[in-house]
């Protein structure tokens, strides 16, 4: 820790930090523009989020906020499980047959350029009510980013090592579980990250055009309401779940592949 | 443990095999008229320059590829042909050249792997085996709890060695396995698969590009051609057994060392004229 | 090397692909026909191709959406570059740069591109700049990132060696750090066009008066589906035909790579 608070870099940091924090103030308050002066300053914001009685009824103290967050994060979450569930097994199937791949590839192919966001008002139209569609559309974004990292992870692995398993008496079943899973689990992983970041970047776009609560909606909610303070309570709020999603992700890869990160040291 | 008698297993018999990728296209003949006999036991090395088939002949006994012509024989019975294509199999191990060791499983579930797979040993009998195989082989006992990552390049060989003969093999098939290393690992490994095979002897079948390794370790060397691959030459390794370096500087080492070397040069110099890569 | 890049190799006619892409549209087709729950609310195929080409390929109007959608892209995309290229060179050339900058980046990508349009809104003093904002916050992050992994990723070896030549740093810079980093832009640029696309959209769908878009969710927003997939099918179309155009650009850049 002495070390931490000596280095240089931790420093350098803190006045980053200091210094976007200084440059977002002083422009708010001296900048004689109406850009500028409408803005919600870094104090004002701060003192909002923290105060037990926030003059827009959304702080660290309010039961409010706290519904939001557990909204979006189950949103996320739920998209997220979906994703994996039918993502992972795709994508193993994509890499390992490649008469299948060529079946799936097309049609991936297909639904691909279609930006995820593009799908909300069709979702909205299948699927009953808007939580499914703005889950649908959060799942689609993650379903894909997985498939397709799962897809590189198996084509990635070592041909000798199938062989070897081979030589060694595995059957298919045994391929599948003792080679090619465990082989393509750190580029699943990285796919799954990327899943995470995703899906919470989609998903509060989905809040944002078609939710009745959640952090994404939050922030519409706030800015047709000229609250603005919450605006950014939200945003930050937002950036900060998706960090620790991603991070939660990266820590629960870590326990699984153990041997990589005794063998080099870190798991990537 | 093992006496002459387990060696008894694992005669070869290759005759006229042919192998032809893309026949109805680019037609490359890999192997054309490879004919050899290795003895139940023998050490067997197989020397040739880069992309002369030997890969490709070591891929069709372990089951990895297909004879399109002549055919293989395993204790006198027809094992490969055009028509049969064995799939792989624990009587048929391979070493792969740039190690396949399962690097998410630690040294002792790698070496358990074989028999438990199979289902041939109890996950405590093979335990047993393991650690047993393990020790013998150099100590590599106390690695068992830990990952192939951890170990040198040296240590995983020799761990993957363990694992091959755990699966008591007929041929054990080692595909260059020391081509990645340096000089001084190699001799250490040199000595270390032939104590190995003093204590372990099955027919080995050893694919190098190096011939004073090939004539160091084998009982039989065989020169083959630069590609399509067929046996040019045979040399029976006059040397006694256990062999030791000092030997590598005797009259009948260099002798026939120097019967061999020609021709292995020859092939060697045919085969950079003309740009060859590995096939297989 | 992330996955989600989509680079495209020549390869024979994918028959099998061509069979299940028709056969989607076929069991589309007859699940409107059977008038299957859920589904009857939506257009066909052949209806939505119908539609399109009487009412929309001649009006003006539709191919003005494109238009709209496509300059904000382009506005936000290059913008993105001209920002995030610089910005990645220095984070990964100079050190105390990093330190101080790297560590308000790290915090500020995790928010959502789109969680900005209300400041953007409020700050910008037309819509049109706060969209192209957006559009800009979604692709320059990913080719800041994408670069600074670039330079990182330049062996030492290569700049000690010219440095041991007598190389100025100006020229290293010019002439080792520029070249090396080239694939990294690329596949920062492909990577930011298909977020940018994304980004778009539903910016459009939130704040925009034109646009393609916005096409789409007025057809959601008068219950007529059919325009709703008009502008999905189109919105497609234009994203993979940038795409298309960018990972041409990223070949150029790097030729020598798979």
């Amino acid at each position: 820790m002495g070390a931490v608070l000596r280095s240089r870099k931790f420093w350098l940091m803190l006045a980053g930090y200091g210094l976007v924090l200084a440059i977002w103030y002083a422009s708010v308050k001296w900048v004689p523009l109406k850009s500028f002066t409408r803005m919600p300053d870094p104090l004002g914001v701060i003192r909002e989020w923290m105060s037990p009685e926030p003059a827009y009824g959304i702080s660290i103290f309010t039961a409010a906020y706290y519904k939001h967050i557990f909204a979006s994060t189950l949103r996320a979450w739920t998209a997220f499980a979906l994703a994996l569930g039918l993502g992972i097994p795709l994508g193993i199937l994509m890499g390992w047959s490649s008469r299948f791949n060529a079946y799936a590839e097309a049609l991936v192919g297909l639904l691909r350029p279609v930006p995820p966001l593009a799908w909300v008002p069709l979702a909205i139209l299948l699927l009953p009510g808007a939580e499914a569609a703005v889950v649908f559309v959060t799942f689609l974004v993650a379903f894909f980013a997985t498939t397709l990292n799962t897809l590189v992870g198996v084509h990635a692995i070592d041909a000798d090592h199938i062989r070897a398993a081979k030589c060694l008496g595995a059957t298919r079943r045994d391929l599948l579980f003792d080679v090619i899973i465990p082989g393509a689990l750190p580029q699943i992983f990285t796919g799954l990250q990327i899943a995470m970041g995703a899906a919470w970047f989609s998903l509060a776009a989905g809040e944002m055009i078609a939710a009745q609560y959640g952090l994404g909606f939050l922030i519409m909610d706030a800015y047709n309401l000229i609250q603005y303070p919450t605006i950014v309570i939200a945003m930050g709020t937002l950036g900060l779940m998706g960090f620790i999603s991603s991070a939660v992700i990266r820590q629960t890869g870590d326990r699984l592949m153990r041997w990589r990160l005794e063998a080099t040291g870190s798991a990537r | 443990m093992s006496t002459a008698t387990e060696a008894r297993h694992g005669g070869l018999s290759v005759r006229r095999a042919g192998k032809i990728y893309d026949p109805g296209g680019a037609a490359v003949v890999a192997l054309e008229e490879c004919t050899f006999d290795v003895a139940p036991g023998e050490f067997a090395a197989i020397v040739g320059p880069s992309g002369c088939g030997k890969s490709t002949l070591l891929n069709i006994i372990a089951g990895f590829d297909r004879l399109t012509s002549g055919e293989v024989l395993l204790d006198d019975a027809p094992f490969a042909t055009s028509a049969i294509a064995p799939p792989p199999g624990p009587d048929r191990v391979v070493v792969f050249q740039n190690g396949a060791l399962f690097p998410w499983m630690s040294v002792l579930e790698n070496v358990i792997y074989g028999p438990t797979r199979q289902q041939v040993l109890t996950a405590h009998a093979a335990r047993d085996k393991a650690m047993d195989m393990l020790r013998r082989c150099g100590g590599l006992d106390t690695a068992a709890e830990r990952f192939p990552g951890q170990l040198s390049s040296g240590m995983q060989r020799r761990v993957e060695i363990v694992r091959a003969l755990m699966n008591e093999p007929r041929v054990l098939l080692l595909d260059e396995p020391f081509r990645a290393m340096d000089t001084v690992s190699k001799a250490a490994m040199h000595r270390h698969l032939l104590e190995v095979h003093a204590l372990y002897p099955k027919t080995v079948i050893f694919i190098t590009h190096d011939l004073e390794e090939a004539i160091y370790l084998a009982d039989t060397v065989y020169v083959m051609t630069t590609r399509p691959g067929r046996i040019k030459r045979a040399l029976r390794v006059s040397l006694e057994r256990p062999r030791s370096r000092d030997m590598l500087a005797s009259q009948a080492y260099l002798e026939m060392k120097r019967q061999v070397a020609a021709d292995v040069h020859e092939e060697a110099r045919k085969a950079f004229e003309r740009g060859e890569r590995e096939l297989a | 090397m992330n996955a989600a890049s989509g680079g495209y190799r020549r390869r024979p006619l994918n028959w099998r692909g061509g069979l299940a892409v028709g056969a989607f549209l076929v069991l589309w087709e007859l699940l409107v026909r059977f008038k299957v729950p859920g589904i009857a609310t939506v257009p066909g195929p052949i209806e939505s191709l119908v539609v399109f080409w009487n009412k929309y390929a001649t009006q003006a109007a539709y191919w003005q959406s494109w238009l709209a959608s496509f300059r904000r892209v382009l506005l936000g995309f290059v913008f993105a570059q001209l920002l995030g290229i610089p910005l990645g060179l220095l984070l990964g050339t100079r050190d105390r740069f990093r330190e101080l900058v790297f560590p308000v980046i790290e915090l500020l990508r995790p928010i959502p591109p789109l969680a900005w349009v209300p400041l953007s809104i409020l700050f910008w003093p037309t819509h049109e700049f706060s969209i192209v904002f957006i559009t800009f916050i979604g692709a320059f992050f990913i080719i800041t990132i994408n670069v600074f992994d670039g330079v990182r990723a330049i062996r030492r070896e290569h700049i000690w060696l010219a440095r041991s030549l007598g190389a100025s740093e100006a020229r290293i810079f010019r002439r080792i750090v520029l070249p090396s980093v080239l694939p990294a832009i690329g596949v920062g640029m492909t990577l930011g066009m298909a977020v940018t696309w994304n980004v778009v959209i539903a910016a459009e769908m939130i704040a925009g008066d034109n646009g393609l878009g916005r096409l789409t969710w007025e057809g959601y927003v008068s219950h007529t589906s059919t325009v709703v997939i008009i502008g999905m099918v189109s919105i497609g179309i234009a994203g993979y035909l940038s795409v298309l155009v960018i990972s041409w650009l990223e070949r150029r850049l790097a030729p020598w790579r798979d």
